[in-house]
C-alpha cells in the first residue's frame, strides 16, 4: 500500500517533471494569473493553455474525479500526493472554477448519468465556466426565501426573477440556479436548474464594491426557457442540493485562511517598517499583534490538515464545514487588517506604482466579503449553536 | 499521519476517561482542598496511576515502560483537564522522563521504576522568577572535585515540596542568557542544602519555591552532557508544553460541557437561556477556538513523536493558542452560569483558577507568541 503510493509518487513528480511548464512553476503574481476557462476566457500566455490541456488530458484537473467524467481517478491518498508533488515543483493549478469545487461534487452526487456525462467533462477540461445563482434582493442570509420562480409549462420551465452576488456571472457560460417551483412551502417549493447563459431573456450587469472590483454581478431572467432534463434533483429537491454544494463552498472559502496567500506578513511589515537594535520589528505593539495572529494561523493550518484528514476517514460533523467558513474567514479579515496597518500610508495609495495599483488596499477591502458570502458569520454560528451545541431555537 | 486519534488511541482514551471520572473526579480535588490536604494530591491515586501504566506511558519498554508518545501522555493530560485532577502526572510522567531519556543508564535506573510504580514523584526546578524565562539560567553550579556545588533559587517548582527528584537546570559556565553552559541535573530533594517552601497556589494546587545552598553532588547527577544541556532543557519544554495544552483543552472541555448543560436548562424570561443568540453565538465561537486549540495540540504531538524539525515551534503555537483558548472557555463558563458561577459551593470557578495556573505554567501565550516571532525573524 504504502509502496504503491511511493510509487505513485515517483511516477506524478516525473510526470509534472516533463510537462508542467517552467512559467507555471512561478507564483502567481495576482488574481490575473489565475486558469478559470470556459468560452470568453482569454489565457494569459500559451504556457498556460499549455498547462490546462496537458492536465485536462491527464484528468489531473480534477485528480479524485470518475475518469469517465474526465477526472484522474486517484483515491484520496494519491490526490494528496499529487497535491504534495505538485506544491514541491510550485506548479500552479492549472485550472479553477465554481464548477470544479461546488458543481461537480453536486452533480456527481445528485446527477443522471447524462447529465454527469454532458457537464462533467467539460468542466474538467475548462471548457464551460459555470456562475452560481443564489442569492436575491430579498433573499441573502435568509436565502430560502428566494422567490424567482420556474413555472412548469409542459416541455420546460419559465424562468422569471433576478439575481444577485452572482461571481462573475457575466464571464460565465453556465449557472446552477435556485428557482421556486412551489409557493406553498419554503425549503420544499425550491428546485435546482441549469441553463446556458446565452439563452434568450438572461442579463447581467456587474455590481461596483468597495475595493473597486467588479467580481459579482446582478443577473436578470425576464421569461428564460429552460428544458426539463436540466433540472439536477427531483422538483422541489433544490434546497437538498443546495445545501449539499454549500458545503463545499463553505470548504473552499475557509481553506483561503490556511495558508494564506500573499506576502507574508512579517516579511512585509519588517520591509515597510525596518528594525530595532535588537533586530525586531520596530514597532512592539505591532509585532505583539502580528504574533498573536501567527498563533492562530499556525493553529488554523493544524486545524485545516485535521478537517481533511478526518474528512476523507468520515469523521466529520456535518455542521462543521460552518466552523472552518467562519474561522477561516475571521482570521484572513484579521489578517488583511494588519498588512494594512503594517503598510501605513503608502497601503492607502490606491493607483500608484509604490502601492502596486493599490494592491494591499484592494485586497484588505476584498477580504470583508468573505464573511458575508456563502453564509454570514452569523449564520455561521447559528448553525454551530444548533447543529453542533444542540442549543434550543429562539 | 492524520490529525486524529488512531484506534489504539482511541481505546487508551476509553480506559483513561472513566477511570478519572470515577477515580479523581472534581470532587476529589474539593476534599483534598476542604481538608487542606498538605500534600496537596493523593499518594493512593498516584500508586493507581501506576497501576494502570499511566506514569510509565513515556517510558520505554525497555526500561519497563508503555513506550508510547506524547499523543498518548496527552490523552492522559486531557482527562486529568476535565476532572481537574490534582497530580503531579506532567512533571514526574512527561518532563522527568523526558530528561532522564538523556541521561545514563544508572540515573534512569536510580530513577525510572519509581516513577513507574507511582511511587516516585518528580518535578521540575526550571523558573527562576515570576515570569517563565528559560533562556536565563542564572543558578550556580560549580565544580568541586569529581563532582558539583549547587547554588540558587527556583520557583513554581510544581509538587516540588513532595518531589523525590528534582529536574534542576543550572549554569555550570557562562552567565545571564548564554545558550551554552547550561547543565541539567537529577537532584535527590534529600541531598543537604535544599530548603524548600510549599505554596499553596489559587487552584489548591501547590508549587515551591526551592533554595540550594551549596548542594553537593557527583558527577553521576548530571543528566547528558555537562554545558551542553541547552538543546535537553528546550526538548523538555516543548514536551511539557505540548501536555500542558492538553490538559488545558481538557479543562476548557469540563467547564464547557458544564456551561452547555446550564445554557440548556436555566430559564430567564420563561425561556431557557441557551435559546438567545447572544449566549448561542459566543458558544459557538468558544466551540471553534477549542476545536482550533485541540487541532494546534495534537499537532505538537504528533510531530513531537515523530521527531519533526517544526516539534518546538508546534509546541509553542500548541501552549499558546490551548492558552487563549482555554482562557476564553473559563471566562465564559463563569459568565454564563451568572451568580452561582462565583459561588465556592459551584464547580465552575475551580476550572477557572486551574486555567489560570496552567496557562502561566512553561510560559504563558504572550511568551510563546515573543518565542513564534523570533523563529520567524522578526
Amino acid at each position: 500500500m504504502a509502496d504503491a503510493l511511493e510509487g505513485f509518487r515517483r511516477e506524478a513528480r516525473d510526470w509534472l517533471e516533463a510537462n508542467c511548464p517552467a512559467e507555471m512553476r512561478t507564483p502567481m503574481r495576482s488574481e490575473k494569473d489565475i486558469c478559470w476557462g470556459g468560452r470568453k476566457f482569454t489565457f494569459a500566455s500559451d504556457a498556460q493553455k499549455q498547462w490546462l490541456d496537458v492536465m485536462a488530458q491527464r484528468g489531473w484537473t480534477v485528480p479524485d474525479w470518475p475518469r469517465d467524467y474526465g477526472g484522474g481517478g486517484l483515491s484520496p491518498a494519491e490526490a494528496k500526493v499529487l497535491k504534495q508533488e505538485m506544491a514541491a515543483l510550485g506548479c500552479r493549478v492549472p485550472l479553477q472554477s465554481f464548477g470544479i469545487s461546488m458543481l461537480g461534487p453536486a452533480l456527481l452526487e445528485y446527477g443522471t448519468e447524462a447529465q454527469k456525462l454532458e457537464h462533467l467533462p467539460k468542466i474538467a477540461r475548462g471548457e464551460i465556466r459555470w456562475c452560481q445563482g443564489y442569492s436575491e434582493p430579498n433573499a441573502g442570509s435568509d436565502l430560502a426565501s428566494l422567490a424567482t420562480s420556474a413555472e412548469d409549462m409542459g416541455d420546460h420551465f419559465l424562468v422569471n426573477g433576478q439575481k444577485v452576488w452572482t461571481s462573475y456571472a457575466d464571464q460565465a457560460d453556465w449557472i446552477f440556479c435556485l428557482v421556486r417551483t412551489d409557493t406553498s412551502q419554503k425549503q420544499g417549493g425550491i428546485s435546482f436548474l441549469l441553463f446556458d447563459m446565452e439563452s434568450e431573456g438572461v442579463s447581467t450587469k456587474p455590481i461596483r464594491l468597495i475595493s473597486g472590483a467588479s467580481p459579482f454581478c446582478e443577473t436578470f431572467f425576464d421569461d428564460v426557457k429552460v428544458p426539463k432534463d436540466q433540472l439536477l434533483g427531483a422538483v422541489n429537491q433544490g434546497w437538498t442540493v443546495a445545501k449539499y454544494l454549500l458545503g463545499h463552498e463553505r470548504e473552499m472559502i475557509s481553506g483561503m485562511g490556511g495558508r494564506a496567500q500573499g506576502p507574508l506578513l512579517s516579511e512585509y511589515a519588517l520591509a515597510k517598517i525596518g528594525r530595532d537594535e535588537q533586530r525586531r520589528l520596530d514597532d512592539p505593539v505591532l509585532r505583539a499583534r502580528i504574533a498573536l495572529y501567527e498563533v492562530r494561523a499556525h493553529a488554523f493550518a493544524a486545524m485545516s490538515e485535521r478537517f481533511i484528514d478526518r474528512l476523507k476517514a468520515g469523521k466529520i460533523h456535518p455542521a462543521q464545514p460552518s466552523m472552518m467558513k467562519y474561522y477561516g474567514t475571521e482570521l484572513n479579515k484579521d489578517r488583511h487588517e494588519l498588512l494594512m496597518a503594517a503598510g501605513g500610508s503608502d497601503a492607502l495609495e490606491w493607483d500608484s506604482e509604490n502601492s502596486g495599483g493599490g494592491k494591499a488596499a484592494r485586497a484588505w477591502l476584498r477580504t470583508k466579503a468573505n464573511s458575508i458570502e456563502g453564509g454570514t458569520s452569523e449564520i455561521q454560528l447559528n448553525i454551530i449553536a444548533k447543529r453542533i451545541l444542540e442549543l434550543p431555537e429562539g | 499521519m492524520p490529525l486524529f486519534l488512531d484506534d489504539d488511541q482511541e481505546t487508551l482514551a476509553d480506559t483513561v476517561r472513566p477511570f478519572m471520572a470515577s477515580e479523581a473526579p472534581v470532587s476529589h480535588l474539593r476534599t483534598l482542598r476542604d481538608a487542606d490536604d498538605p500534600a496537596g494530591f493523593s499518594r493512593d491515586l498516584w500508586r493507581q496511576f501506576g497501576e494502570m501504566g499511566f506514569t510509565g506511558v513515556l517510558v520505554d519498554e525497555a526500561d519497563g515502560g508503555l513506550g508510547m508518545g506524547h499523543v498518548e501522555a496527552g490523552i492522559v493530560l486531557e482527562e486529568i483537564g476535565r476532572n481537574l485532577t490534582p497530580s503531579p502526572f506532567i512533571g514526574t510522567a512527561v518532563g522527568a522522563v523526558e530528561a532522564l531519556r538523556g541521561a545514563d543508564a544508572p540515573l534512569k535506573q536510580a530513577w525510572l521504576p519509581g516513577i513507574i510504580a507511582g511511587e516516585t514523584v518528580a518535578a521540575l526546578a526550571l523558573d527562576e522568577a515570576a515570569k517563565h524565562r528559560p533562556r536565563h539560567v542564572g543558578l550556580k553550579a560549580e565544580r568541586q572535585g569529581n563532582g558539583f556545588r549547587l547554588s540558587g533559587e527556583k520557583q513554581f517548582v510544581a509538587f516540588g515540596h513532595e518531589a523525590d527528584l528534582l529536574i534542576v537546570s543550572a549554569r555550570t559556565s557562562g552567565d545571564g542568557s548564554d545558550e551554552d553552559g547550561v547543565t541539567l541535573f537529577a537532584v535527590p530533594r534529600s541531598q543537604p542544602g535544599i530548603t524548600v517552601k510549599a505554596e499553596r497556589l489559587a487552584d489548591s494546587s501547590f508549587a515551591a519555591r526551592v533554595d540550594l545552598d551549596g548542594v553537593e553532588l557527583d558527577g553521576s547527577a548530571v543528566i547528558g552532557e555537562v554545558d551542553g544541556g541547552r538543546a535537553l532543557l528546550n526538548r523538555v519544554l516543548s514536551v511539557v508544553r505540548a501536555g500542558a495544552s492538553s490538559e488545558m483543552v481538557g479543562v476548557a472541555e469540563g467547564a464547557s460541557a458544564m456551561t452547555l448543560d446550564y445554557l440548556k436548562q436555566r430559564k430567564q424570561f420563561g425561556r431557557v437561556i441557551g435559546s438567545y443568540q447572544a449566549l448561542q453565538h459566543r458558544a459557538a465561537h468558544l466551540y471553534s477556538e477549542m476545536e482550533v486549540a485541540r487541532a494546534a495540540t495534537l499537532k505538537a504531538q504528533q510531530s513531537l513523536d515523530a521527531g519533526s524539525a517544526d516539534a518546538d515551534r508546534d509546541a509553542s503555537v500548541a501552549k499558546a493558542m490551548a492558552g487563549m483558548a482555554s482562557g476564553l472557555a473559563v471566562r465564559e463558563a463563569v459568565q454564563m452560569h451568572g451568580g452561582i458561577g462565583m459561588t465556592d459551593e459551584y464547580d465552575v470557578g475551580f476550572f477557572m483558577k486551574r486555567q489560570r495556573v496552567l496557562a502561566e505554567m512553561f510560559g504563558d501565550a504572550d511568551f510563546h507568541a515573543d518565542r513564534l516571532a523570533r523563529m520567524d525573524g522578526y
